[in-house]
């Protein structure tokens, strides 16, 4: 009884919310704990799964020599790959597609490629508009390979020596 | 770009915010004085002719329409910053410098929606209740003197007015419950209405004993009662005479702010709405246009709140010490007395939007006992305590 009457008083005489302002004066003051997103970022490991990417040779020619082990390992089924000999003799892709609204990000294709020509690079911002978009064909996988080389070989390279 | 070091935060932003809160003052300000300007050079004939009557009231309602949905802008962005800094978040941080355009982003993007109507609403209500809530929150600051002589209507009843309007909010939030046909928005009007009514009631007593207290119903009498120094302001019992009426008026004062956070549905008692438990109460048929006028009634009524406890409590435009501003040019002691009246009502909305960051939410039944069972019994001994003051207690000046 003697307790509750000392809670009510001390209800009445606002004292926790006096202490609560208190404290939320002081927090006011303290640095920011957010991350300004589009305009500062946190790092990213050099292991990060985002968006896939072929990549080429210096020499400018294709990793990829259509072994198909990628198509074979996905575990969502979402990479399709035709192939036939080139010209001159190599076995080539003619068409290398990824579905990815299937994809899960799991990284087998990569850990399945034996000449690193899939990789998933450290996009993640690849929002698109309509669904389509997001079938993914050879051409496109190839502009993301250039278009994120210099990356994807540094952070290659940061973990090769935990392979 | 993949792996940026973190740019460590920066620490200056509660020098930011002063920066803004003094920039939108001033701003406020500014438009006052112009207003001030364009109705002070006004002939008096003109003023007098009931044409010219008419012109010249509708022109200081537009033009204090406008200035007031400025400010309230700015306070909507303030608020959201100041819950942001309590919880080490931005806030609003990309429209406008410092995201100081954020609402009217907001405001537009709202606006630009399409305009759903249920097909199973009373399609007439349906659309009038939002216009009643907005009308309403509006009409009430025509009795708010925001400086010596700056109001709108100078009613001698003022309070009684103010009392009245905001008792009628009720039923634009009802009828839009009522009007969606959807039987989560009619329980949402229906405990809204419900925690309106309950608080509406100590709220009510409270301003008896300030009326009381003040031996007058107009809002400028009010304030002109608490003229000098800051113990003669009501919340210390309106002067050093009165000083032990300060045993009933501060208790009062707390019993009116956590009333008018509970009528106005703001945190912790914001039930009705409660974001992170239900979707938004009575206004969840709405959408557009029409949920833009409840939500700016609502803010416009806690704002209105925030003057009306300023001035009930805590000396409207006076200082708290001896200015002699009463013979300053009359433009010149208007100006301080408005800003002296923003910065306070400032200061209160700093105080409603900073319970939203530390107190958790009310229960139903603990808001119910608390409306009914302490706030009520308390404000009547006090109303009674005061009367009886008033009557055998020594004559306050």
């Amino acid at each position: 009884m003697a307790s509750r009457i000392a809670q009510a008083l001390k209800g009445a005489a606002l004292l926790d919310f006096g202490k609560a302002f208190g404290l939320s004066l002081k927090y006011i003051a303290k640095p920011k704990a957010t991350v300004n997103y589009p305009f500062e970022r946190s790092p990213r490991s050099p292991r990060f799964r985002g968006e896939h990417a072929l990549r080429r040779y210096e020499n400018g020619e294709e990793r990829c020599i259509a072994c198909k082990l990628c198509e074979a390992i996905c575990p969502s089924q979402c990479i399709i790959i035709e192939a036939e000999p080139r010209e001159d003799g190599s076995r080539r892709t003619t068409r290398y597609d990824i579905d990815m609204t299937k994809c899960i990000y799991c990284g087998l294709c990569q850990e399945a490629c034996p000449v690193d020509a899939i990789v998933e690079g450290p996009n993640m911002e690849f929002t698109v508009e309509t669904r389509e978009e997001l079938f993914y064909d050879k051409e496109r996988l190839l502009a993301n390979g250039e278009r994120w080389e210099p990356i994807i070989a540094k952070n290659l390279e940061a973990d090769a020596r935990y392979r | 770009m993949s792996s940026q070091a973190v740019t460590p935060a920066r620490s200056g932003s509660v020098l930011t915010g002063l920066l803004i809160a003094a920039g939108v003052l001033s701003l406020v300000l500014l438009l006052g004085v112009a207003v001030f300007f364009v109705f002070s050079s006004i002939p008096e004939a003109f003023w007098n002719s009931p044409a010219g009557w008419v012109a010249v009231t509708t022109g200081q309602i537009l033009a204090f329409v406008v200035v007031l949905l400025l400010s309230l802008a700015f306070l909507l962005y303030a608020d959201r910053k100041i819950w942001a800094a309590m919880a080490l978040r931005r806030g609003p941080n990309v429209v406008g410098p410092f995201g100081l355009l954020q609402s009217f982003a907001d405001g537009l993007k709202v606006f630009l929606k399409e305009t759903i109507i249920p097909s199973a609403s009373n399609r007439g209500l349906f659309l009038l209740a939002p216009v009643i809530t907005f009308t309403l929150a509006l009409i009430g600051w025509a009795v708010i003197p925001f400086g010596p002589g700056w109001v709108v209507s100078d009613l001698n009843v003022g309070i009684l007015y103010l009392f009245a309007v905001s008792s009628l909010g009720v039923y634009g939030i009802i009828m839009g419950g009522w009007a969606s046909n959807s039987k989560y928005a009619f329980l949402g009007s229906l405990r809204s209405a419900a925690q309106m009514v309950s608080y509406e009631v100590s709220i009510g007593f409270v301003i008896i004993t300030v009326i009381l207290l003040a031996g007058t119903m107009n809002l400028s009498g009010i304030v002109e009662n608490q003229r000098g120094w800051f113990w003669d302001w009501h919340v210390f019992g309106g002067g050093l005479a009165g000083l032990p009426l300060m045993l009933v008026m501060v208790p009062m004062a707390v019993i009116f702010f956590v009333s008018f956070l509970a009528e106005t549905n703001r945190p912790p008692f914001d039930l009705p709405e409660a974001e992170s438990e239900l979707v938004a109460g009575y206004a969840v048929e709405y959408g557009s246009t029409p949920y833009l006028l409840f939500q700016i009634g609502e803010y416009a009524n806690i704002v209105l709140m925030c003057c009306l406890y300023t001035i009930l409590f805590f000396g409207g435009w006076h200082p708290g010490f001896p200015t002699g501003a009463e013979n300053w040019p009359p433009i010149l002691a208007s100006m301080f007395g408005f800003g002296v009246f923003a910065i306070k009502t400032v200061f209160v909305f700093f105080l409603v939007s900073i319970a939203k960051a530390i107190v958790p939410r009310y229960r139903y039944d603990q808001l119910m006992r608390l409306g009914w069972k302490v706030f009520l019994p308390t404000s009547l001994v006090a109303v009674i305590a005061m009367a009886a003051y008033r009557v055998f207690g020594p004559e306050i000046a």
